[in-house]
């Protein structure tokens, strides 16, 4: 297991030597973010009874930075390593194809995990939150950390350039996220984008994290855990497999 | 038999799509690198030697054949093969959130080496660079950059050592130490396969020669037979591969 931890450790490292970047900055981008819609709304859109516009606002808020930054720190560190080389090190080493997968997932977790906390804590100042039911809070931080940590290495690995990666990131990480509910509750939208946001798996995951605080949702946490455990897992599975087969990874 | 050190049987290599159509980089490889030899792979670019080595250290995965390491399986039993492989790459590689010092722990780590302080101590200061121990990758010049990599392949102590064109566009002062030093490996019983575009080093280091041409093994001998008739590794470098290009 030393080379798991060393290579978790090195991931954890990344980005925490450039914390400023990956871990300060996109708390304060959901400050403003926050800051802005609420200041915008606040009084005027009541999507829970008796629940502030700002409050409903911040697990919102929370959960897409969770989801973006578990996805940036992935992705960003494989094709950085891919680019300049640097890869060589680890896949030269007798680290099992699991121990390669789990370091990067549990890494990129862990800075999403980080952010979303931060987010929260900066977001406890300006609205009472409460804490319905913690062990949905704790269950939906972590299926979705995990899920876009899983796609950041599925991006990572299948990038060629940066390009292709910030090609992920704005048509299919940003719209998934800014069409699932974290602004707004999905009640609210006509019948074809309430049912084209069914479909949406990052709906479940905002709207399960926001239950785990208030108690109500737009749907049952337990239909979301069923949209997104097996989401998730087939994420992961795919990962794993395309890190065994050495897909763009090992000629 | 006791297992060979390096082995590869029936070696293909395709690499399907590139800008000038496939490359066939490898057509039917064997050849075997015995425990304890200090051994050259020559060839010009574009050959395969390169090839042949990522597949050994497992960086490619070949199109048909095999290759071992130490009796390994480099797909089948990866973990073993690389544990008891050490490689410096040709391309002068690095990351550059990471001091030297840093970088050589998270080598060791991943070998699943704690506290391999005192042979990274060493390391540094056989390959001079104990002054530059807690400087940035980043700032360090290209030779030392390479003594880093070379540091970097030997951190667990591989019994099989692989230097892939090591001294390229290095000073002489590193060439000498680097060369005592790996001597010194060899001496302790570390095998070692060297790919070098400087003959007189591989002359005066290598016991066997292999010249690699086009994806093929057209000479393999011990050093002082290719050599005979010839005034030096060079010059009989130079009659291989014209042989090869008459024929």
């Amino acid at each position: 297991m030393t080379g798991f931890w060393t290579l978790f450790g090195k991931e954890v490292l990344r980005f925490w030597k450039v914390i400023m970047q990956t871990v300060a900055a996109p708390v304060l981008t959901a400050l403003l973010y926050l800051l802005v819609f609420s200041h915008a709304l606040q009084g005027r859109v009541e999507v829970y009874p008796g629940i502030a516009y700002s409050a409903f606002l911040i697990p919102g808020l929370a959960m897409m930075s969770v989801l973006q930054n578990a996805f940036a720190n992935s992705s960003s560190s494989l094709i950085q390593s891919k680019i300049t080389g640097n890869i060589v090190f680890s896949l030269l080493a007798p680290l099992s194809n699991l121990e390669f997968f789990a370091a990067y997932l549990l890494a990129a977790m862990l800075r999403g995990v980080i952010v979303g906390l931060g987010v929260l804590a900066v977001g406890a100042v300006f609205a009472d939150l409460g804490l319905a039911h913690p062990v949905w809070v704790l269950v939906w931080l972590l299926i979705a950390a995990a899920a876009f940590a899983a796609v950041g290495i599925l991006a990572g690995i299948w990038a060629d350039k940066f390009d292709h990666l910030s090609g992920v990131q704005n048509f299919v990480i940003l719209p998934l996220t800014f069409l699932s509910g974290v602004f707004y509750s999905i009640h609210s939208l006509p019948p074809f984008w309430l049912a084209v946001s069914h479909a949406n798996p990052v709906f479940y995951m905002i709207d399960g994290f926001r239950y785990g605080f208030f108690g109500v949702g737009d749907v049952s946490p337990w239909l979301g855990l069923a949209v997104a455990l097996p989401f998730t897992l087939t994420l992961c599975g795919i990962a794993w497999l395309m890190i065994a087969r050495g897909y763009k990874l090992r000629g | 038999m006791t297992a060979a050190a390096l082995e590869v049987r029936g070696l293909e290599k395709h690499y399907p799509g590139t800008a000038r159509g496939a490359v066939h980089a490898l057509r039917g490889v064997d050849l075997r690198v015995e425990p304890g030899e200090f051994f050259a792979l020559l060839g010009p670019n574009g050959a395969g030697k390169t090839t042949l080595i990522n597949i050994l250290a497992g960086l490619v995965h070949a199109s048909a054949g095999q290759a071992f390491v130490q009796g390994f399986d480099v797909r089948r039993d990866y973990r073993e093969a690389r544990g008891h492989l050490g490689v410096v790459p040709q391309e002068l590689v690095f990351d550059p959130f990471f001091n030297v010092r840093e970088a050589l722990r998270l080598q060791s780590g991943y070998f699943g080496l704690r506290n391999n302080d005192a042979w990274i101590d060493e390391l540094l200061e056989r390959l001079g660079l104990t002054a530059n121990a807690g400087t940035n990758m980043r700032r360090l010049s290209g030779g030392m950059k390479r003594r880093v990599l070379v540091a970097q392949a030997l951190v667990h102590k591989p019994p099989v050592i692989i230097l892939d064109e090591p001294t390229a566009g290095v000073d002489v002062e590193l060439r000498q130490s680097l060369w005592a030093f790996v001597r010194e490996l060899n001496g302790q019983g570390h095998t070692i396969l060297l790919t070098t575009h400087y003959l007189e080093e591989a002359e005066s280091l290598c016991q066997r020669v292999a010249v690699l041409k086009e994806g093929r093994i057209v000479a393999l001998a011990k050093t002082g037979e290719l050599l005979s008739g010839a005034a030096s590794l060079e010059q009989a470098f130079m009659r291989i591969l014209s042989n090869e290009a008459s024929q």
